[in-house]
């Protein structure tokens, strides 16, 4: 394989072949959306299909976003020369300007250079991360483990109440040390927070680990890499409610917008343990629910006809119990019931019980 | 209930028909003269601005209303004076049949005197006072009697008269009566009013009257000094001069109690039946029948017998009566071309359609409606849109608000069109639109005919007009819109190529310089076609 700066000289000399051949500039992009994704049963992860849109810079439509690709793989270019690293909003402003002679910006928003961000790992095959380019830094982790990155020892479970905040990067971190049994990966940084006051990783001999929201490709890359390298199963612990759930479904299975990667992020071996529709009821949390609105009921619709969950008895009675519910829980609801009980009953008897769902 | 009475100072209650008697002496005859120098606003004599306007309007419906009369094609020559301070002489000359010696007293000098307040006809003028009124304006003002020149034939020598109005009597008074010399034309009528006034340029003004005038008249040809000296010309661009306006008799439909029982006691006629028959249009004996049957009143009898409540039960069983429409062609619109040729000649604009629409009714009375719109060019883009308002050709300047064409226009949803409207006002943009209405009689709302009434008929017909040429005008700016779209995409392009040129050159090392021309030397060939597909992804 090809180094990424080869990568981006090939788009490079393909886009100069056209204009010196009096051909209409293009390039060839997957397409990024659910008709485009293959969801591999053995494999257990979804991955880009083959279908290809192509932009040409002659076209009233495209020459813009054609411009965007262009300017994004040059700056891309010029970073892997000079071996620095960008963050997304960098780029951003490296790219933004106004076209001389037009009222035309080259991007107004950074949503704009992130696209063409992901359009060029699609052409180039490579992340963005070996384009130079990362992302913001988000999210932390506590727990029995030392590592060492850029050759700095870290012990894990002696950083004081914030954690090790987990780079974008994660690349050349190196696990020394570790007596974890398993990783609890949660979506909200309260219960993390709750976790980590109450020493919960000490107590179970554990890591824990979040973000906000969404996982971030370094986190997902981190869980993928002690999986892998540490032999730890992993566990994900969001709200009841199909946004929660599509979190655990990106982890295991990779996501709609980077499926190009999945094979470098996805975690196949997570286990989905709460809170369950189960757990609403096994707990009492009913009188805790947030009533559906229009697009929860959309999003679990949708959910529920992905091809990795339509098979899925365990999971498919899941979905059939939220829609009766039509009402989603928090997983902070847990503390009507004691400020610790999260982490002195409910997680403890989860794990014990093998009370999961994959 | 106790009877009021008067009480005088002296504390005597006085009988009502000693108050009957007094009043009497004091009550005598108010000439129609008197009566209008004492209601002058009623006749466009307002004010000083407006006094000049109205002599120069007044003079100018006579003279185009007897060339078109004698089918001759229009020459007007108009000169202003200034004669002293807030005084002006207003001098009209036109090329028309001239005037006869023994009309002239009556014609200039005798309130509703006139060819015109009996008939039914599409002509300028309607009632007959005006011309008479600006002369009589003019001597209350300046004390100056009104000069008449006319020459009715090559022939014959021209004669020149000086008049005033006697105002108490309603009746001219020549002073001065001679042969003169005039050979400049061969037949026609030459007027000099004097009087207070001021002149002013601008909105409401002779300068933009006449101008006017020579859009919804475009086979007339105008000649115009103003009191500062400037000559505006405005040529006839049109040799077809408008066909002669066909008299008809009132409708059933259009006729007023009190107008009916003034008829019938006027008419020849010896039978009510034969009455209708001939006294308006559109009845046939078995209409008159259906009528007189309805209303229980005897075919036979004679028209000066009728009572007063049969009056009322004819007007009634007339309403009640299906009755045909009056006939249309009594109508001269100036025609779609024409309304053009007229725009293009006195607007400077880029885009000009004109909508003749078909005749309609509005109480017995025909009427038809056109309207002319002007768009782009030199006409203001920030500014409410201009409408210009014409009742039989004759423009109307003032009280727009109160006159049914602005009614419509302001009705009328312009940003359907791509012109842009706050609620209930004029639409805004670089456009002029132009709303004449045609009838045998305007129904104004005053008697200075400075608005048209707003009945149903004739808003409903208005807005039909207005909403098609909208449409015309939406289509053309669309299509404007979308080649100035296109090409500023062009534009765009060429921008974009040093833009796509630098970022190619970094990445793939080659020279921007010349990815710059082979990228310029590629849109040359194929903008066609990059327009095509974007006018295609635009469907």
């Amino acid at each position: 394989m090809s180094s990424p700066k080869q990568e981006l000289q090939k788009l490079g000399k393909k886009i100069a072949d056209d204009i010196n051949k009096g051909k209409n500039p293009s390039i060839d992009i997957p397409v990024r959306a659910l008709s485009n994704i293959v969801y591999d049963q053995k494999k257990c992860t979804i991955s880009m299909g083959n279908a290809k849109a192509t932009r040409y810079f002659f076209n009233v439509a495209h020459s813009k976003k054609f411009m965007q690709t262009a300017e994004v793989a040059a700056i891309s270019k010029d970073l892997v020369d000079l071996g620095k690293h960008a963050s997304l909003r960098d780029v951003f402003y490296m790219a933004k300007r106004t076209i001389p002679n037009t009222k035309v910006n080259l991007v107004d928003e950074q949503s704009e250079t992130d696209k063409a961000i992901e359009d060029l790992e699609l052409v180039t095959e490579c992340a963005r991360e070996q384009l130079n380019i990362n992302a913001n830094k988000m999210g932390s982790v506590a727990g029995r483990v030392i590592v060492e990155d850029h050759g700095d020892k870290i012990d894990w479970s002696k950083l004081g109440s914030g954690g090790w905040s987990i780079p974008s990067n994660v690349e050349d971190v190196k696990f020394l040390k570790s007596d974890a049994k398993y990783i609890i990966y949660m979506e909200k940084a309260a219960v993390w927070e709750r976790l980590h006051e109450d020493k919960y990783w000490e107590k179970q001999h554990c890591i824990i680990m979040c973000s906000q929201g969404q996982a971030t490709r370094g986190i997902r890359r981190l869980l993928q890499r002690m999986q892998d390298e540490l032999k730890l199963p992993v566990y994900v612990l969001t709200d009841f409610d199909p946004w929660g759930i599509y979190i655990y479904s990106v982890l295991k299975y990779g996501s709609i917008s980077l499926a190009h990667i999945t094979e470098k992020l996805s975690v196949g071996g997570c286990k989905f343990l709460g809170i369950t529709a189960d757990d609403i009821i096994k707990y009492d949390l009913k009188k805790h629910f947030i009533k559906f609105e229009e697009n929860d009921a959309k999003r679990l619709a949708q959910i529920t006809k992905y091809d990795w969950f339509k098979d899925n008895k365990a999971w498919q009675r899941q979905f059939k119990m939220m829609k009766e519910f039509k009402a989603k829980a928090e997983i902070q609801a847990m503390s009507a019931r004691g400020i610790s009980f999260i982490s002195e009953k409910y997680l403890p008897d989860k794990i014990k019980n093998q009370d999961w769902i994959e | 209930m106790a009877q009021t009475k008067l009480v005088d100072d002296k504390g005597e209650v006085k009988q009502g028909r000693i108050i009957a008697d007094e009043l009497a002496t004091k009550q005598r005859e108010i000439s129609v003269s008197e009566f209008f120098l004492k209601n002058r606003h009623l006749l466009g004599f307002d004010n000083p601005k407006k006094a000049l306007l109205t002599a120069v309007k007044e003079a100018v419906d006579n003279s185009l209303d007897a060339c078109e009369e004698a089918k001759i094609a229009p020459e007007l020559k108009i000169i202003i004076e200034s004669s002293g301070e807030d005084r002006y002489k207003v001098m009209i000359e036109d090329n028309g049949p001239g005037i006869v010696k023994e009309q002239v007293g009556r014609v200039f000098g005798k309130l509703l005197y006139g060819s015109k307040f009996h008939r039914l006809k599409c002509s300028r003028g309607q009632q007959g006072i005006g011309i008479s009124a600006a002369a009589m304006y003019g001597q209350l003002t300046t004390g100056k009697p009104i000069k008449i020149w006319t020459k009715i034939s090559p022939k014959r020598p021209a004669m020149y008269f000086e008049l005033f109005i006697d105002t108490r009597k309603n009746e001219p008074n020549i002073t001065k009566h001679e042969d003169a010399e005039w050979n400049e034309k061969e037949h026609g009528v030459k007027l000099e009013i004097e009087l207070e006034a001021k002149y002013a340029k601008g909105k409401q003004s002779v300068d933009d009257y006449l101008k006017q005038v020579a859009i919804a008249n475009p086979h007339c040809h105008i000649l115009y000094i103003n009191p500062e000296k400037e000559i505006m010309e405005f040529p006839s661009v049109t040799k077809q001069a408008p066909k002669e306006p066909k008299e008809i008799k009132p409708h059933p439909y259009g006729v007023e109690l009190g107008m009916l029982m003034k008829m019938l006691k006027d008419t020849k006629a010896s039978r009510v039946s034969s009455f209708l028959q001939t006294e308006f249009c559109r009845v046939s004996p078995a209409v008159s029948k259906e009528i007189c049957t309805k209303a229980m009143v005897d075919e036979g009898i004679k028209p000066m017998k009728v009572e007063p409540h049969e009056v009322e039960a004819l007007y009634k069983a007339i309403q009640g009566t299906k009755i045909m429409s009056p006939p249309t062609d009594c109508l001269v619109p100036i025609g779609e071309d024409a309304l053009v040729k007229g725009l293009k000649k006195e607007v400077a604009a880029e885009f000009y359609t004109a909508i003749t629409r078909p005749p309609a009714v509005y109480r017995g009375n025909p009427f038809q409606i056109e309207v002319g719109l002007a768009f782009g060019g030199s006409l203001e883009t920030d500014e409410l849109v201009k409408v210009m308002r014409f009742a039989n050709r004759v423009p109307l300047l003032y009280q727009q608000g109160a006159c049914a064409s602005y009614g419509a226009t302001v009705g009328t949803m312009w940003r359907n069109y791509g012109l842009s409207q706050s609620k209930g006002a004029l639409p805004a943009g670089p456009a002029l639109i132009l709303v004449h209405m045609s009838s045998v009689w305007v129904p104004f709302t005053s008697e200075a005919k400075e608005a048209i009434a707003s009945y149903p008929e004739i808003m409903h017909e208005m807005k039909l007009a207005l909403q098609e040429v909208g449409r015309q005008l939406g289509i053309y700016i669309r299509k404007n819109i979308r080649a100035k779209e296109q090409k500023e995409r062009a534009s765009l392009f060429e921008n974009y190529i040093p833009e796509l040129a630098d970022s190619v050159a970094r990445l793939s090392g080659e020279k921007k310089t010349e990815l710059i021309a082979s990228l310029q030397k590629m849109l040359k060939k194929s903008m066609p076609e990059i327009l095509r597909e974007a006018a295609g992804e635009q469907k």
